[in-house]
């Protein structure tokens, strides 16, 4: 579908009037952004999902920004909070923002959760982050910070660092206030302690418990081992992350992202750096662009490594996951060849990578691509073709497509129901689009479907891989673009404007030139995009990080209903989240 | 005097398999898994053994305050009672048994129902949901697979005319058993599989879901009863089916009837370990349709089947 970008704004305005966009924002990524007043927010959403032609399906992203500090606007409407809703169209391949304007002594709107049902979670996550308040949510709590915590984090009167805070003490008082913020009341979220014929057991499964890959906590309504409901609580591995990035340069930020999805290691450093590059206006040489593809597609491997492990452990396979840990070893022992670091190497930078490939990194990188299919063969009999695997896993966890989109499902989760969505192939970055690879589909949207489309995907990114090692191109690894940090040194001693943008960009960090963008890339569990806001500082002035656990564990409950404890197992494993993906 | 040389012989030796099996497991698991395992305490790690006993003693022996106190306690000794109870009646050679009873096959069910309340009071008597999760499922699929574990022996015994365990083996001098008698085996080695809720049957543990199901409670030397009682468990089931269908103590003659029966239960022992390398974990409710529906009518119709042949046959 070849549409004009921007003739969504042509169509509103057809249908609300010339005064319902109250401003049309440029941003660096051409994301048509438009501001809407608040009594309108719920007719232009429901007339971009459910109304006009090729819609917008679903909900990418939602997110808040504290605008009080923020300079230089160009012309938006002065509010003092903004929400903004990220909508994505994939008939159409394109996205639209919807921003709406809020100020302090009137913080709320309205809830959008009646048009999308995984407007939930985001919805508190602002709560949580900014005090705005959502009428008519059906349950707005905070969600990643503890009960009792004071302010909203995320505002800029809130303070950075805990040293800028009373030193922290953990009195008994505060310890009784704190155990007893963790007892579940299943009143509280609408459930009954009994039916009919029979009392319901209330199960807390986590936040330590050796099924939930780290800290997780799900509360499970039951009915024998049958599962009448679930409640997961998030928000133990909350690290602000986000705050982080507001406090940190452009270039120092760098090594937080790797530790966002910590399998995915410089996979999460393409995705922040293709924003920057994107405000930046930077063009990453061709060079550098293949590397990037190649650290990253072996990244893609070494997380389903660890994902094909954990699951047949989680459904009783004890052995699998030492071969696949093994398999991952040898990933990082390249990884370690050509980065000096194994699992977070932060080894992109802005306009590049941080140095050129070593010597003989071809022939360590063909060995593994020559190794690695014959081990996937032997994975795919003692796992995939297991019948008591087919057993536990057929069936299980089953959503559709719709089902998925409603929910925000990218990834494999969503190629599994059949869906052809690919960032990678849809909405090409680095140069992915030279590549001959296929997307494997799935059909039937269940935990086994997942996992042949994972194991599948394996293959495909041997296969990039296998053409990044045939066709490297020459030339630079970095861009010579000013605002490329570390900026190349090659020039400094003889010419003295290149010496003070070194001196500059190396003393303070690069300036990055105001604006907005966010490019979402294919990561390994989904689709993830670090949208920032730089107001022209040597620091993002908001980095909102969409990542794919967050809106996936928010399916948990609606896909694990009816089944039993040990279906729950495989639906997480197969699931494929991580705990810091999840929470940031 | 020679009887109580037998029952220390019998202890003994049960009591080092099992022991010894803390290792033989680890290390044996580690060269399926391609790593090293235990390697650091003593001769090959041997020691290791010494080492984890050790640990075990020392550690707090915490009863939670929430349980049943005195069944708490009780639960892992019935589980080591019953099973040693069974070692009394398996010849381990021609004289080497501690009571050659003639209804030996009999006398070991009953055990090992009994051994059933190990758990579902260990579970029930620890007040954690976990642990009355996972002593509901070990009770429901005992329960199952006690019934075809019996009816699997019904061909050995029609084919030996004797309950008792020694009459058995003698009867075995023209044959294995396991000839004859293949679908017993197979009823009877998953039914063993189940009775020691070993993978891919240990679904009242099954640490991925029930952290450690009805001994999550229980540390210590507790715990250790739990953790030595599935050894021996092994090496009974073990134990059995070299007597049952592998001609128990017979072999050649260049070595001691002893040897040949330690060395065939060795082998099965070495087998369960390897399943547990190998295979996934079916759900709770498949393993019961899989006794239910594929189990049951098969030892039923074994029985039928050797029944009618015997008949025909005298």
């Amino acid at each position: 579908m070849n549409i004009d970008k921007h003739i969504v704004i042509t169509a509103l305005e057809a249908e609300f009037g010339n005064q319902i966009i109250i401003c049309n924002q440029l941003t660096a990524d051409d994301t048509p952004t438009l501001w809407i007043g608040k009594s309108n927010l719920i007719v232009v959403l429901n007339y971009l999902k459910n109304v006009i032609a090729f819609p917008y399906k679903m909900l990418y992203d939602l997110t808040c920004l504290d605008e009080r500090a923020r300079t230089g606007r160009n012309g938006q409407p002065g509010s003092e909070f903004t929400v903004v809703y990220l909508l994505s169209s994939f008939e159409r391949n394109q996205d639209i923002r919807i921003k709406v304007p809020l100020y302090i002594n009137d913080l709320n709107l309205q809830s959008i959760t009646s048009l999308w049902k995984s407007a939930n979670w985001y919805e508190r996550e602002v709560y949580d982050m900014f005090g705005v308040i959502f009428n008519g949510h059906p349950r707005l709590t905070r969600i990643l910070m503890p009960k009792s915590w004071q302010g909203h984090p995320l505002r800029k009167d809130h303070s950075t660092r805990a040293t800028e805070l009373d030193p922290y003490v953990l009195t008994e008082n505060l310890r009784a206030v704190e155990e007893s913020d963790l007892t579940f009341n299943p009143e509280e979220y609408g459930m009954g302690r009994s039916s009919d014929d029979s009392d319901f057991m209330f199960l807390n499964l986590g936040p330590q418990h050796p099924g939930t890959h780290g800290l997780l906590r799900l509360i499970l309504q039951l009915h024998g081992e049958d599962i009448v409901d679930v409640v997961p609580d998030i928000g133990f591995h909350h690290r602000g992350a986000e705050k982080m990035g507001e406090r940190q340069s452009w270039h120092t930020y760098i090594p937080y992202t790797d530790r966002i999805d910590y399998l995915g290691g410089v996979m999460n450093n393409l995705a922040y750096l293709l924003s920057v590059e994107k405000l930046a206006g930077i063009e990453v040489p061709e060079r550098a662009n293949v590397i990037r593809i190649m650290m990253s597609e072996l990244f893609r491997i070494a997380s389903h490594l660890v994902w094909l492990g954990t699951f047949a452990q989680d459904l009783g396979q004890l052995s699998p996951v030492f071969y696949t840990f093994s398999d991952r070893e040898r990933i990082f022992d390249i990884v370690g060849a050509i980065t000096g670091a194994r699992m977070h190497p932060s080894w992109f930078r802005i306009g590049g990578v941080a140095h050129d490939l070593p010597d003989g990194w071809d022939k360590l990188m063909q060995e593994f691509v020559s190794y690695l299919p014959k081990r996937l063969k032997e994975f795919e009999n003692m796992i995939i073709k297991n019948a008591i695997f087919k057993a536990r896993t057929v069936g299980i966890g089953v959503y559709t497509t719709e089902e998925a989109i409603e929910w925000g499902i990218t990834g494999s989760g969503l190629r599994a129901t059949g869906f052809d969505w690919d960032y990678r192939k849809k909405r090409p970055y680095s140069g992915i689009d030279q590549f001959d690879f296929d997307i494997p589909l799935g059909k039937n949207g269940d935990c086994y479907d997942r996992a042949v489309v994972r194991m599948e995907e394996m293959r495909q990114s041997l296969r990039i891989i296998q053409q990044c090692i045939d066709q490297m191109p020459a030339g630079e690894y970095k861009s010579d673009h000013p605002l490329a940090i570390p900026p190349r040194k090659d020039k400094t001693m003889t010419d003295i404007e290149t010496l003070i943008t070194h001196f500059v960009g190396v003393s303070w960090g690069p300036v990055i030139p105001q604006g907005e963008a966010m490019v979402p890339i294919e990561a390994a569990k989904g689709s993830n995009g670090y949208y920032l806001i730089s107001d022209g500082s040597t620091s993002s002035y908001r980095t909102r990080i969409r990542t794919p656990s967050f809106p996936h564990m928010q399916m948990l409950p609606l896909i694990s209903k009816g089944y039993t404890i040990p279906d729950l197992l495989a639906i997480l494993g197969a699931m494929d989240f991580v705990l810091a993906d999840m929470d940031r | 005097m020679k009887e109580a040389l037998n029952i220390a012989g019998v202890l003994f030796i049960a009591l080092t398999i099992a022991a010894g099996l803390i290792w033989v497991e680890r290390r044996l698991l580690s060269v399926w898994q391609d790593r090293l395992g235990p390697n650091r305490v003593g001769p090959f790690g041997l020691f290791q053994v010494i080492a984890d006993t050790i640990k075990l003693f020392f550690k707090e022996d915490w009863v939670p305050s929430f349980s049943d106190r005195p069944v708490f306690i009780m639960a892992p000794g019935i589980l080591i009672i019953t099973i040693l109870l069974t070692f009394a009646v398996i010849p381990f050679g021609p004289d080497f048994i501690v009571f050659d009873s003639n209804i030996g096959i009999l006398f070991f069910l009953g055990n090992s129902s009994l051994g059933v309340y190990s758990i579902v009071l260990g579970g029930w008597a620890s007040n954690n949901k976990y642990s009355l999760i996972g002593a509901m499922r070990a009770s429901a699929q005992m329960l199952t697979y006690e019934v075809f574990m019996g009816l699997s022996l019904m061909g050995v015994v029609m084919m030996a005319d004797s309950f008792s365990f020694n009459a058995i083996v003698e009867a075995q001098k023209g044959g294995w058993f396991i000839v004859p008698q293949f679908i017993g085996f197979i009823v009877f080695f998953i039914a063993g599989l189940a009775e020691t809720h070993r993978l891919p049957f240990d679904i009242p543990e099954s640490e991925g879901e029930l952290v450690a199901g009805y001994h999550s409670e229980y540390s210590g030397m507790k715990f250790g009863m739990f953790f030595v009682g599935e050894y021996l468990g092994i090496t009974l089931i073990s134990a059995l089916i070299a007597t049952l269908f592998f001609g128990g103590w017979l072999g050649p003659s260049f070595l001691p009837p002893v040897f040949w029966f330690l060395l065939k239960t060795f082998f099965f022992i070495c087998m369960f370990i390897l399943l547990r390398a190998s295979l996934p974990r079916p759900r709770y409710d498949q393993l019961m349709k899989f006794g239910w529906k594929v189990l049951l009518p098969l030892s039923l119709g074994n029985i039928l089947i050797t029944g009618a042949v015997l008949i025909f046959f005298k």
